[in-house]
């Protein structure tokens, strides 16, 4: 059981909706996962040009951490190095890959062929925000609690970090959801213990809520 | 050489994803990379495809670069002088 290490907030995009904290905050009107992206992105008055230019994975986890972050975060209590991240998903960078072959057959797309890895999502949250604390992606069939709880845990515990953004980014063609968790040592008003069943309570909870 | 730099305001648009911007955003003499326009080493590779596949150019040497992607007004220029080589 990890020692004072707490969910503080949490996201999930999931079903052309977004949840913040268990709470429904956008709900877009269009079916086409790069639209309802751009729209949400849009929604939140977020500025950062370079989101255009991003794989549909990157921009799902990216957006998934400007909601999870904002008003949630006070980046001031950290230094950059003490802010991880750790993601997980079913199908890798799946998605762009197919995209980027189908380029290969005419001209092969250098812009996408940069995304042709999962961790690149990681690379984006972290140049926008500036973070450099450890980072890792895993494949997994489905999300795994009980992984994030223990490798989290072990970082946090043993000091490599003080703050961890950690869940699950996954996309394949229009099926897609992410649920991200900001992991903390200081207790908040809201904010539950960080055990496997909390994750899998607010993974479930966020996603059965969208889902409706 | 107004029509052709206006092609390639569209085109630089929807090569690159630029969503937010409009070709009368781009200056003709605007530079393209780092204070002008804010393009990265990835963004010139597309440059690249976009000569190839818009207006069948090969850059031959790599050292044009910098030159022939300064601003739209430069690649036009380019174009139009590798044109009249190949007509």
């Amino acid at each position: 059981m990890p020692e004072n290490i707490y969910i503080t907030a949490s996201c999930t995009i999931s079903e052309n909706n977004i949840c913040k904290n268990e709470q429904l905050v956008f709900t877009g009107s269009t079916s086409n996962l790069s639209e309802f992206l751009v729209a949400a992105y849009r929604h939140f008055a977020l500025e950062y040009p370079k989101f255009y230019k991003m794989d549909t994975l990157s921009k799902l986890g990216w957006l998934a951490n400007e909601v999870l972050l904002q008003d949630s975060f006070d980046s001031t209590k950290y230094s950059p190095g003490d802010i991880g991240i750790v993601l997980s998903n079913a199908n890798a960078s799946l998605d762009t890959d197919i995209k980027y072959y189908d380029t290969t057959k005419t001209f092969a797309s250098p812009a996408l062929f940069v995304y042709t890895l999962p961790n690149i999502v990681i690379g984006e949250i972290s140049i926008r925000h500036q973070f450099k604390g450890e980072n890792a992606f895993f494949i997994f069939d489905r999300f795994d609690a009980g992984f994030i709880e223990q490798y989290v845990s072990n970082l946090v515990n043993n000091n490599i970090l003080q703050c961890c953004i950690c869940g699950w980014v996954d996309v394949l063609d229009d099926l897609y959801d992410a649920t991200l968790f900001l992991i903390e040592q200081d207790k908040t008003a809201n904010s539950v213990n960080f055990t496997k069943e909390n994750l899998n309570g607010i993974y479930q909870i966020e996603l059965s809520a969208l889902s409706r | 050489m107004d029509k052709l730099m206006s092609d390639l305001k569209s085109q630089i648009i929807a090569q690159l994803n630029l969503q937010d911007t409009k070709p009368e955003d781009i200056g003709d003499d605007q530079p393209l990379f780092v204070e002008g326009l804010g393009l990265d080493s990835i963004d010139a590779l597309e440059l690249i495809v976009l000569l190839q596949q818009h207006y069948k150019i090969k850059l031959s040497n790599a050292d044009d670069g910098p030159k022939v992607f300064h601003s739209v007004r430069t690649m036009a220029e380019y174009i139009t002088a590798h044109q009249a080589q190949h007509a």
